[in-house]
């Protein structure tokens, strides 16, 4: 395990780690990861109206894969299924694509194009500025930090 | 009974998305990330179908095979990680690709599961 800083970052790794499938202890970790996301995202709708309980969900899920990445890459040697569990289950089963695309629908039919427009673009450039600034965030928090444990 | 109903949907499309994926990416690779792109795309076209067909948005119907199932079978958590992951790589010009093209399938496949869903 390098600190943080010393070594290249590997994202060559994909998201969605490619192990193979026919170990089925990943697509279990996933499988309970994401009725627990989903479970959570349900929780968040009964908070507000859905448009923004999604857009909510999505900001707060593409932040949290940032810190996830970082974390997991970059800090410590992750037990392989955590990413899968984390990142491909619990997270990507909280935000949502497909609501995201039928509220924009169903803002478009209601006669708000300017809105809807304005929803289907702005959460793309939201969540995008979300797991970005996290990503450089986890990354300033852990070098802080490291650097202030150095004699 | 809805809440199990969200969890058991759950449990359903998160792993469908992520066999989608490696076997997308064993076809394709992984230069573009076409594996959640389809993933997204058939959680649309299944929404889409859903709401469509008129199932009342607390249905269990809904909440299983929408909010559960398609819920997460799609991703907004790692689409947006790609599109960075891309920039950092310097491939802009695919992050920025990959970041219009997935909002215009994903609405193009909703329009499409909706037609059926009114159909069926």
């Amino acid at each position: 395990m390098h600190p943080p800083g010393t070594e290249p970052h590997h994202y060559d790794e994909p998201v969605d780690p490619d192990l193979d499938p026919a170990h089925l202890v990943v697509v279990l970790a996933v499988s309970l990861g994401g009725g627990a996301g989903a479970a959570a995202r349900f929780a968040a709708y009964r908070l507000t109206p859905e448009v923004w309980a999604t857009l909510a969900v999505n900001l707060a899920g593409c932040a949290l894969i940032g810190v996830l990445v970082v974390l997991t890459t970059e800090v410590w040697q992750a037990h392989p299924l955590i990413r899968p569990f984390l990142g491909t289950g619990v997270l990507g089963g909280f935000t949502t694509f497909s609501t995201y695309a039928l509220d924009t629908h169903g803002l478009w039919a209601a006669g708000d194009r300017v809105i809807a427009a304005g929803y289907l673009v702005g959460t793309v450039l939201g969540c995008v500025a979300a797991t970005a600034a996290a990503v450089a965030l986890s990354r300033t928090l852990v070098r802080t930090r490291v650097e202030g444990r150095r004699p | 009974m809805n809440w199990l109903l969200i969890v058991l949907g759950g449990m359903v499309g998160a792993p469908l998305r992520y066999l989608a994926d490696v076997w997308v990416t064993s076809r394709l690779g992984t230069g573009f990330p076409f594996g959640t792109l389809v993933a997204n795309a058939a959680a649309c076209v299944l929404l889409g179908g859903v709401a469509g067909a008129g199932l009342a948005a607390d249905s269990p119907g809904y909440v299983l095979l929408g909010s559960g199932v398609a819920g997460a079978m799609s991703t907004y958590s790692t689409f947006a990680f790609e599109i960075v992951r891309l920039g950092e790589e310097g491939r802009a010009a695919r992050a920025v690709v990959y970041a219009l093209v997935s909002p215009v399938v994903g609405v193009a496949a909703l329009l499409v599961g909706l037609a059926l869903g009114r159909q069926g």
